[in-house]
């Protein structure tokens, strides 16, 4: 078998027993690998009505077609599994050196079933699969407990959640390598409802290719691309993402205070300049990546840790007023201890604010955490991800993110979500295309998985006018599409700065066999996008969700550059719907499951609500 | 004679500071700037005037505002 491993590990912690299966090819290569594949599994298996944070919810850690295999980049893996935060899909993706050390055992990807009666750890070394006792590093932090880990197994790659996945924070996140996180949809607490801490790997076997001479060939041209490409290759690298903040505040779609303004005066206090030249220790790369954009900072108090990415740059910074880097680089580096999305921990507190400012929050609700709720309180932002991770005092309310809690007050709609998941760092009022991303995207408010930033801000692969509504649902979809495909073959979305599709197909076929064109490809990926829907469907998330919220649509954008637009949504979204081949409901249609191969769903159709 | 901001970021920066104010002839060329400030067009990744898209032949008014940034992206 060429690319996959041919193993997958089936875990039941609830009676402590692993269980080897073989992969099928056929599956794997059908949905490509982590993404497709794991979401195909899920589907399978899992009442999606089910309760997310209960044992019969099933938590799949899936490595790509491609992770492992020497090609640039292939260090990615993701976290799939239902929600607790928005109920519907959850596909959390992460860098670093974990998923190529996962590979690296042999195994594709593990089915985590049940519940642990008390905390464990899974131990992977080769074809050695143990469940490990981990009272000894329940509670402890992200670092302590990776230490601790890889004390008793040297050369290891530590996977774990910390103590807001313990204490099933529905924005925790799974942390790798210290510093990377498989972030958003509450992934953490899922694997913290099954005592489940760590997943600790170990492995030495590597990928079999199919055509090890074309496989030199392509990655190096695959790299040469990147190295040439001036963002892949000088930007990225020099300033991190950390570089948007002042693009996108000259755009004037720069989130500030929930959402209320879209440009400040003073983005530059926290802009990827402002990073580079009084923080940045050095940059960092993931497993085989030649553009390392990952930033290592130094603290105000001298530590040297992993540092902040743009989103989350803007949610602890522009969303709560602050403007003060030390205090992000620490709520950042608290988020990385704690186990917690920083885009859904940053918006929440500025949710909060808003709430607190509106008086809906009141000081006396506040006052026992010793904590302020101020626009731009640098203590405020820091302090409370302690709270929300530890869930202390009005942290407990936090840590369950931003629609709980304005919904607690009777204001929803203070809470900038869609489908109850934070939105990041772009006001989608002056990006049209990429609105439409936030309000259809399978996984909730989600910048990336269709990251329209690229053409109608950046200029890749093409400059689109960022106000225009021609032609960008369409536009759209190919993004949702491609994005599904480097998902799943486990590879980075920043290839996408300087590649392109062919160029996935001709990696995918000189390391798995001659399986794809670039048509048959990007299909795979609409079967994925496809199959994420029926999900949803199933697990109760209607198209009547695919919306934004009510600021975003009716209040124009108050100052600057963009002054004066909102989101055209209902104009935009049935265009989507007919792009993407599904009713005016925004169901597929019979015929579009057919033509991707999923006729075993149609019956689906019939249970999925309008 | 009109007064027009620019503003540099990231390696623009280099040797020309976060901003500056030019006072130009009435209906100057972006272009025209830009030789000013010695950069060429091949190097430029988001011109923007006044915060949308900008093309270097566009002729400039009174307070507008150019922000020039190389090739740089992120997600």
């Amino acid at each position: 078998m060429y690319g996959y491993m041919g193993m997958i590990l089936r875990v039941n912690l609830s009676e402590r027993k692993v269980k080897k299966e073989e992969l099928d090819l056929n599956i794997a290569q059908k949905y490509l690998g982590s993404r497709g594949l794991g979401v195909k599994i899920l589907m399978d298996e899992v009442d999606p009505k089910v309760d997310p944070l209960s044992p019969d919810n099933k938590l799949i850690i899936a490595t790509g077609a491609l992770t492992g295999a020497p090609v640039p980049t292939s260090g990615r893996y993701m976290v799939i599994t239902k929600s607790p935060l928005t109920g519907g899909i959850a596909i959390a993706n992460s860098g670093g050196k974990w998923g190529a050390s996962l590979k690296a055992t042999g195994h594709d990807l593990i089915i985590f079933e049940g519940k642990a009666d008390k905390p464990v750890y899974l131990c992977i070394e080769d074809d050695k699969v143990e469940i490990r006792d981990a009272d000894h590093v329940w509670g402890k932090t992200t670092e302590e407990a990776t230490k601790i880990l890889q004390d008793e197994v040297k050369d290891s790659n530590v996977l774990c959640i910390g103590p807001a996945g313990e204490n099933l924070s529905l924005i925790a996140a799974v942390m790798n390598d210290v510093d990377r996180a498989a972030g958003r949809g509450g992934v953490g607490a899922v694997m913290g409802s099954k005592n489940l801490k760590a997943v600790v790997v170990k492995g030495t076997k590597k990928v079999n290719l199919y055509d090890e001479e074309r496989v030199k060939e392509v990655s190096s041209n695959k790299i040469k691309i990147l190295r040439e490409d001036p963002v892949a290759g000088q930007g990225l690298p020099s300033y991190g993402t950390a570089v948007l903040v002042n693009i996108i505040n000259e755009n004037g779609v720069f989130p500030v205070k929930n959402f209320q303004e879209a440009y400040t005066a003073d983005a530059d206090l926290i802009s990827g300049e402002t990073l580079a030249e009084k923080h940045l220790v050095r940059k960092n790369a993931c497993f085989r990546c030649p553009i390392a954009c990952g930033r290592v900072v130094k603290l105000a108090d001298g530590s040297v840790v992993g540092g902040p990415e743009y989103e989350t740059i803007w949610a602890f910074g522009a969303d709560c007023g602050v403007f003060d880097l030390n205090a992000i680089n620490e709520a950042n580096f608290l988020c990385n201890e704690y186990g917690l999305d920083t885009i859904s921990t940053g918006a929440t507190i500025a949710a909060a604010m808003e709430l607190y400012q509106r008086g809906y929050i009141k000081d006396e609700d506040i006052e026992a955490d010793g904590l302020s709720l101020k626009w731009g309180d640098p203590k405020a932002i820091t302090g409370w991800v302690k709270k929300m991770g530890l869930k202390e005092g009005f942290g407990a309310k936090l840590a369950q993110g931003s629609y709980r809690l304005a919904e607690s007050y009777g204001v929803p709609e203070l809470s900038m979500t869609v489908k109850r998941q934070e939105l990041p760092a772009y006001d989608p009022r002056g990006i049209q295309g990429h609105g439409i991303n936030y309000a259809v995207n399978n996984r909730g408010g989600c910048h990336i998985k269709g990251y329209m930033i690229n053409p109608e801000i950046l200029g890749y692969p093409e400059k689109l006018d960022r106000l225009a509504l021609e032609g960008k649902p369409a536009y759209t979809k190919v993004f949702h599409d491609l994005t599904a495909v480097i998902d799943s073959i486990g590879l980075c979305l920043f290839t996408t700065f300087g590649l392109g599709l062919h160029d996935y197909v001709e990696m995918y076929n000189a390391v798995c066999g001659d399986i794809y064109n670039d048509e048959t490809l990007l299909e795979a990926g609409e079967r994925i996008w496809n199959l994420e829907k029926l999900f949803n469907l199933r697990a109760g998330i209607s198209s009547s969700e695919d919306k934004l919220p009510k600021r975003l649509t009716e209040d124009p954008i108050p100052e600057g550059p963009s002054k004066g637009h909102v989101h055209h949504l209902s104009e935009l979204l049935p265009q989507y719907y007919v792009a993407r081949g599904w009713d005016e409901n925004g169901i597929p249609t019979e015929e579009t499951l057919k033509r991707l191969g999923l006729e075993d769903y149609i019956k689906y159709l019939g249970l999925a609500e309008a | 004679m009109i007064k027009v901001e620019v503003r540099l970021f990231a390696t623009f920066r280099e040797g020309r500071g976060k901003k500056q104010i030019l006072y130009l002839e009435e209906d100057t060329e972006i272009s025209e700037v830009l030789n000013k400030l010695n950069i060429k067009t091949e190097e430029i990744g988001i011109l923007l005037l006044n915060g949308l898209d900008g093309s270097i032949d566009r002729k400039l008014k009174d307070g507008d505002v150019i922000a020039l940034f190389p090739p740089v992206g992120g997600g």
